[in-house]
């Protein structure tokens, strides 16, 4: 029986609870405590509930037990090397599998003698090495075997466990049986175990990355990593000291902050002028057109504005330079590169306006009518009203926006890859191309590798930094934000 | 001009009532959409008198108290028809400053709205956007007559750059009175500016409405027939839109003229 097969049954019973609950609280005298649905869903939930929960355990133990068997009864001269221990239960997980596929005819012509089995194996287009062993084969049938019996006895005990609590469950319905309470206590604990699973999600993101990035400073001293101002992970430097290469920092933090920052330049004042229009200026009509149009923005995929930069704007910005510079000074030569750190900025900045605007926008409507009002009957004109009254009433909410909109120009990829190019330098000038922490971590991680090398490594210590920047840029526009919504609840 | 042929006025009448009268609204009519909100409403706002706008919720009277300084234009939709005038001078003429108008005619609302700055910056708020003063020494002067004319000085001098949002809310309510007060108006409209507050806070106000009255013009909409009694000289009632009648505010709680007047007052309807 497949586990599929079973549940579907499991599921079955758990129907025909429900009815079964719901008929027998609608056929019991008097009025019940809860309605005979909240009894059928109780009756439902005691067959469903242990018998899921025995299916789930179960298919995780099993396997482990079984391969634990597996690994026992190999042969000891294959134990010897764990390289080899590791290859040779592979080739039995391998042909366990294809045993499976394989026709019982084949199987029987194997046992018999008539063919051999590399050939019965290959014909089921199972893998095998040369000299396949013996042991292997017959631990690969008693490996099937295992996992036969496991799956029937889950079966038959999972369909027990159900139909049991089925019946208690049924027992226990009567006029007087608080159904309703224990069912919503259950739906309750249901949505706590999904929002959990968010956060603990997340808290595995970060030990995953924690336990490599450990892995790194082992082979390269952590003050090395945050205070070098070399970022050449290759090779070695002279006298580096043979870690295999120069992993500083500082290249990557300073061009990550410096581009984010262009970013922000660009789109906080426009962001916050077309916020500051759309909530208190433009009519109805022209909201409801061009708020939506805004958010589009929002939605492009960031490669897009990749392409935008390397198309449009960087060439745009170079042979701008080139012009001004041939009319000041006769020479036409560009002083800003096509892949710079203003071009990045530019299109990252594009990028984020609609952020800025839209999160600008909600918390200035936020901002109650009866301030607008008391300015505006005081003989205030709508511009200082806006100036004095309600931006300096949204301040902390704008400024948590502007944080919360930071966050996304730091961990930005795809426009500083074709916008400001790969170059790890360290230095101030904007029209020379410069490069951020994200497209470092792409860098290290694309192609044909293995996560021994300090050169791969480094990304999961990079990926850590950036995660640590994002967090506390976050926390601390969360609390900004929170801190201002208490002002007018 | 052909709304004076429609009432039956003569201009040299209209010149003497304008005169006497500080504020005067002849024909008024407000649409929000298409729904109509006021009928030709005619009433005359006499100088440093209370009158108090009465009136079943949705009558109108706030409608007609927010005609008096335009707050209406912040609404969209909301259109003005008929004539209103402030000694004299029609407010929804093209060439009135609105900005001006209100610095005239200011307006204390139903729920106290302190912005969020101290209470020496929400009092400073009026003179500085007028430019009144120039000095330090100046606003520190026009925050304390405020604030003593606003009954508020005695509570708040040891406090003033405190969070006007942290006062009770009868103190806010008296500090958006400082607040208008301190631009000088003639007028004050006040739209049922006690409806939040407690007995003891608006008995409070009340006492301040009494005092205002000897140097401003005061027009107050209350849901209050005991508050209507107590603080006005004049009082007009509206039902449905229209104004139903308008007169000493005595003769009115004794003897209405109209029967809708004096089933309103009774508890009847509304």
């Amino acid at each position: 029986m497949t586990s599929s097969m079973l549940i579907l049954i499991v599921a079955l019973i758990g129907i025909f609870a429900y009815f079964a609950g719901r008929i027998r609280a609608a056929g019991s005298n008097g009025r019940t405590h809860s309605r005979p649905g909240y009894h059928g869903a109780y009756v439902a939930l005691s067959a469903l509930i242990p018998a899921l929960a025995l299916v789930l355990v179960w298919s995780i133990a099993a396997p482990i037990y079984i391969n634990g068997k597996v690994h026992a009864a190999l042969p000891s001269d294959l134990k010897s090397d764990p390289a080899i221990e590791a290859l040779s239960f592979n080739s039995v997980v391998g042909i366990s599998r294809g045993l499976e596929t394989i026709p019982a005819s084949e199987v029987a012509a194997a046992r018999s003698g008539t063919k051999t089995w590399n050939e019965v194996l290959a014909a089921g287009n199972v893998p095998v090495a040369g000299d396949l062993r013996p042991e292997i084969i017959s631990a690969a049938q008693s490996m099937n075997a295992m996992t036969e019996s496991s799956r029937s006895t889950l079966a038959a005990i999972a369909v027990a466990v159900s139909l049991v609590g089925g019946f208690l469950g049924y027992r226990r319905v009567s006029a007087r049986f608080r159904a309703r309470n224990l069912v919503e206590r259950v739906i309750l604990v249901g949505l706590v175990l999904c929002s959990s699973i968010a956060i603990l999600t997340t808290i595995g993101i970060v030990f995953s990355m924690l336990s490599e990035a450990v892995r790194f400073f082992a082979v390269v001293p952590p003050h090395q990593f945050f205070f070098g101002t070399v970022w050449d992970p290759r090779f070695a430097a002279a006298g580096s000291g043979g870690a295999g290469g120069q992993f500083g920092l500082i290249p990557l933090l300073a061009g990550t902050l410096y581009i984010a920052f262009v970013a922000m330049l660009f789109a906080v004042p426009v962001g916050l002028f077309s916020a500051i229009y759309m909530s208190e200026y433009a009519s109805p009509k022209f909201r409801a057109l061009a708020k939506p149009a805004l958010e589009v923005l929002a939605g492009i995929p960031t490669i897009v504005y990749g392409f935008f930069a390397l198309t449009a704007v960087g060439p745009f910005l170079r042979d701008l330079s080139s012009s001004l510079n041939h009319l000041v000074t006769g020479d036409a030569s560009n002083f800003i590169q096509a892949q710079s750190v203003i071009t990045a900025g530019i299109v990252m900045g594009i990028m984020l306006i609609p952020f800025v605007s839209s999160l600008s926008d909600d918390i200035i409507t936020q901002v109650p009518r009866s301030l607008r009002d008391g300015s505006l009957g005081l003989g205030a004109t709508r511009s200082e009203t806006i100036k004095k009254v309600v931006l300096p009433a949204a301040l902390p909410g704008i400024v948590g926006a502007l944080l919360l909109t930071a966050s996304r120009a730091v961990g930005e990829t795809m426009i500083v890859v074709l916008a400001a190019g790969v170059a790890a330098r360290l230095q101030l000038n904007p029209f020379e191309p410069m490069t951020t922490v994200t497209v470092k971590i792409v860098n290290q991680l694309t192609g044909d590798l293995e996560f021994t090398s300090p050169q791969t490594l480094v990304a999961f210590a990079l990926g850590i930094t950036l995660f640590a920047i994002t967090l506390m840029l976050n926390i601390y526009a969360l609390y900004i934000v929170r801190k201002y919504r208490e002002q007018y609840e | 001009m052909n709304m004076i042929a429609e009432t039956k006025l003569e201009p040299k009448q209209v010149q003497t009532m304008q005169n006497s009268f500080k504020m005067l609204g002849r024909n008024v009519t407000v649409h929000y959409g298409a729904k109509q909100a006021l009928f030709d409403v005619n009433l005359a706002i006499r100088q440093n008198t209370v009158t108090a706008l009465i009136g079943p919720s949705g009558c109108g009277k706030s409608t007609f108290l927010r005609c008096l300084n335009r707050m209406n234009d912040t609404i969209d939709n909301c259109r003005v028809g008929g004539e209103i005038t402030l000694e004299g001078q029609d407010i929804y003429d093209p060439s009135i400053d609105v900005v001006e108008l209100r610095a005239r005619v200011g307006m204390v609302f139903q729920k106290p709205n302190p912005f969020p700055k101290s209470i020496y910056e929400n009092v400073a708020y009026g003179p500085r956007i007028h430019g009144l003063a120039r000095s330090k020494v100046d606003f520190d002067q026009i925050v304390e007559t405020s604030l003593i004319k606003a009954g508020l000085w005695n509570e708040v001098k040891d406090r003033l750059h405190e969070a006007g949002t942290g006062l009770s809310g009868g103190q806010q309510q008296r500090l958006c009175i400082a607040r208008a007060v301190a631009v000088s108006p003639e007028v004050i409209l006040m739209d049922e500016p006690c409806s939040a507050l407690d007995p003891i806070a608006t008995a409070k106000v009340e006492e301040l409405i009494h005092e205002l009255r000897s140097n401003y013009t005061i027009v107050i909409v209350t849901h209050s027939m005991q508050q209507a009694a107590r603080v006005s000289q004049r009082t007009a009632m509206f039902h449905l839109g229209q104004l139903v009648e308008e007169n000493d505010t005595d003769k009115i709680f004794t003897n209405p003229d109209e029967s809708r007047t004096q089933d309103y007052i009774m508890g009847r309807f509304g």
